[in-house]
């Protein structure tokens, strides 16, 4: 019995480090999906660009852990403007399949690009020492990396949380989500606004794709193999909302473990049919709103 | 959108065979005879063709965004594969089977998927076919998991054509069925359910109106597709006697896509040019330069989108058309 508690409290805490960070890198796809209409296959590019940019701050120019995170940050959002400027931003009117294979070229090229940087091989995500070990936490050892993910992601989410319900910025991100012409007609600049929620999506996606590099470990083929997972916590969780995709990620991700410890054999595969369940029974996701 | 919807009404406007259309099987044809060390290559562009032509069906004909046709193709490879282990290596036999394995797994999925719009709809083709590559990864007794099935055993076809070292009966074969394949889709486009398909695309609210069934064609024209790309993954494996995890999964969903879309959706000719173009150049530019291949292509993607919607064959009509537009 006391084994069985055990692996309780291990499923629920790997689960809860892994939903947390697929939250981090699936909710700017939410945002971006709801307030865009846009269908955005190469997000995962944006969570792989942050893990190799952290590495390399770290391994070539030597920055600590933190330093390093933010940069990968910094310059991914940076660099998802001038992408959504240059090339996203044509095809907002355009019809899905134009979307979808406009965002699966932009995955091939950022596959092709990460194997020439850095080759075919997955990343050794670099820790600092003190997160190789062990922490107490009311009288049970978990590892320390995991204890960090979550209390960071933990913060990460409550400024998201707060910076869109209590912010003038935030209230503005939601009247366009709720009507996009009418928050144009009562003078929101949506264009602008569009290009600095994109690139706050882009730059959470590359947080988390660096602060969980060592859990969804950093690979040239990321963007594909990570892509269902980050579409099912929008698709299950609903387009457009803050919530939807929490709830959908802790379900992922707790799912997700519980199978991967109790039936190995069976892999992801009840993710995917509870998945196929979920929409059947709620198309537009848990808490979307229908359309 | 409406500049190639009013090409491809060209086509549906008149199934008259026309000589242009010929040009595909001249050109096969000539292959076999004038290029004999070219025809394994061949072989697999012919099956890349059919699946390309069956996702056109759907896709550019009946307006259906699916990242998972691959589950279908997968799966009719798999039943060729398990089905000539296991009852007989007879390749029609084996067809045949796995061509109604794929099309009732078609069936039962759209009849399920085809019921939602958008982004579930998406979702729910990609998850099929991570269902598919899962239970084929984990069911190793029967599959063989990660290593696939090597040797699958294959007998003369019809007891008279042995499969020889050259590829010689295979591309013939191959040729055939996507013949059959290519007749079947070309009929049905130019038929008055390939008309009923297109409108539920254009607009199925009106389809409505006028009292068409629009869900009962959208599963119809799936079921054809699915059983039609399962055909073109039985025909993989028996031509190439193995079968492994790549013929599933998202990455060969995008791979048949980028094909359609680089030849032109909704034309027929497109599933044509886009598999021989892109198949051709990666077995030329994939060998030398292997990591500017997926560069190149992903580039060449994003610059069809922003410019040439109508890909290959839409960039020809429209040089026609400024040429002074006689062949209009």
């Amino acid at each position: 019995m006391d084994a069985f508690l055990a692996s309780l409290v291990s499923i629920a805490f790997h689960g809860l480090a892994y939903g947390m960070i697929l939250y981090a890198i699936s909710v700017g796809l939410s945002i971006t999906m709801g307030l865009m209409g846009f269908v955005n296959l190469a997000h995962g590019v944006f969570a792989m660009a942050g893990g190799y940019l952290m590495f390399t701050a770290m391994t070539t120019f030597g920055l600590p852990w933190l330093p390093a995170l933010a940069v990968a940050c910094v310059v991914v959002a940076l660099g998802s403007m001038v992408l959504e400027r240059l090339l996203y931003s044509r095809l907002y009117g355009a019809g899905e399949l134009e979307q979808v294979l406009f965002t699966i070229g932009l995955i091939f090229v950022a596959v092709a690009l990460a194997r020439l940087a850095y080759g075919p091989l997955p990343l050794a995500a670099p820790l600092p020492e003190w997160m190789k070990g062990q922490t107490e936490v009311a009288g049970r050892s978990f590892p320390t990396y995991r204890v960090v993910v979550i209390a960071a992601s933990a913060v990460l989410i409550t400024i998201l949380w707060i910076g869109l319900e209590r912010t003038r910025w935030g209230a503005m991100v939601r009247a366009a989500v709720d009507n996009r012409a009418m928050a144009q007609s009562i003078g929101i600049n949506t264009g602008r606004l569009f290009t600095l929620t994109f690139a706050l999506g882009s730059g959470l996606a590359a947080l988390g794709g660096a602060l969980g590099a060592d859990l969804i470990a950093i690979s040239p083929t990321y963007p594909f193999e990570q892509l269902v997972y980050f579409l099912i916590v929008v698709a299950v969780g609903g387009l457009g909302t803050l919530r939807g995709p929490f709830f959908g990620a802790l379900l992922i991700g707790v799912g997700d473990t519980a199978c991967k410890y109790w039936v190995p054999e069976f892999g992801a595969f009840f993710i995917f049919v509870a998945t196929i369940v979920l929409l059947l029974w709620r198309p537009q996701g848990l808490l979307g709103r229908a359309a | 959108m409406t500049r190639t919807a009013t090409a491809a009404i060209g086509y549906a406007g008149s199934g008259r065979l026309r000589w242009i259309e010929l040009a595909p099987w001249a050109l096969s044809a000539a292959v076999y005879f004038f290029a004999p060390t070219y025809l394994p290559l061949g072989s697999y562009l012919l099956i890349m063709i059919l699946f390309a032509l069956s996702l056109d069906l759907i896709l550019g004909y009946g307006g259906i965004v699916t990242l998972g046709h691959s589950a279908y193709f997968g799966l009719g490879a798999y039943i060729a594969g398990v089905f000539a282990v296991h009852v007989t290596g007879d390749p029609l036999l084996g067809l045949v089977v796995a061509a109604a394995g794929a099309g009732l797994f078609g069936l039962a999925t759209g009849a399920v998927i085809l019921r939602t719009h958008g982004l579930a709809l998406l979702m729910l083709t990609l998850a099929i076919t991570s269902i598919v590559l899962e239970v084929a990864n984990k069911w190793t007794s029967v599959t063989g998991g990660a290593d696939g099935m090597h040797s699958v055993p294959i007998e003369p076809i019809l007891g008279l054509f042995r499969f020889d070292m050259f590829g010689k009966t295979a591309y013939l074969y191959c040729l055939a069925v996507v013949a059959a394949g290519w007749w079947i889709v070309r009929s049905i486009v130019h038929s008055p359910f390939g008309m009923a398909l297109a409108g539920t695309r254009e607009n199925d609210v009106r389809m409505h109106a006028i009292g068409a069934p629009v869900y009962r064609r959208r599963l119809a024209a799936y079921t054809i597709s699915a059983t039609l790309a399962g055909i073109a993954g039985a025909l993989l494996t028996q031509t190439t006697q193995f079968v492994g995890l790549s013929v599933l999964g998202f990455e060969l969903s995008g791979e048949v896509l980028v094909m359609l879309v680089l030849g032109g959706v909704r034309r027929i000719y497109g599933a044509f040019v886009g598999p021989a173009v892109y198949i051709v150049a990666r077995d030329y530019l994939a060998k030398l330069f292997p990591e500017y291949w997926y560069l190149g292509i992903g580039i060449l993607l994003v610059l069809i989108v922003m410019f040439a919607r109508g890909g290959i064959l839409g960039l020809l009509d429209r040089a026609r058309a400024r040429l002074g537009g006689r062949s209009a």
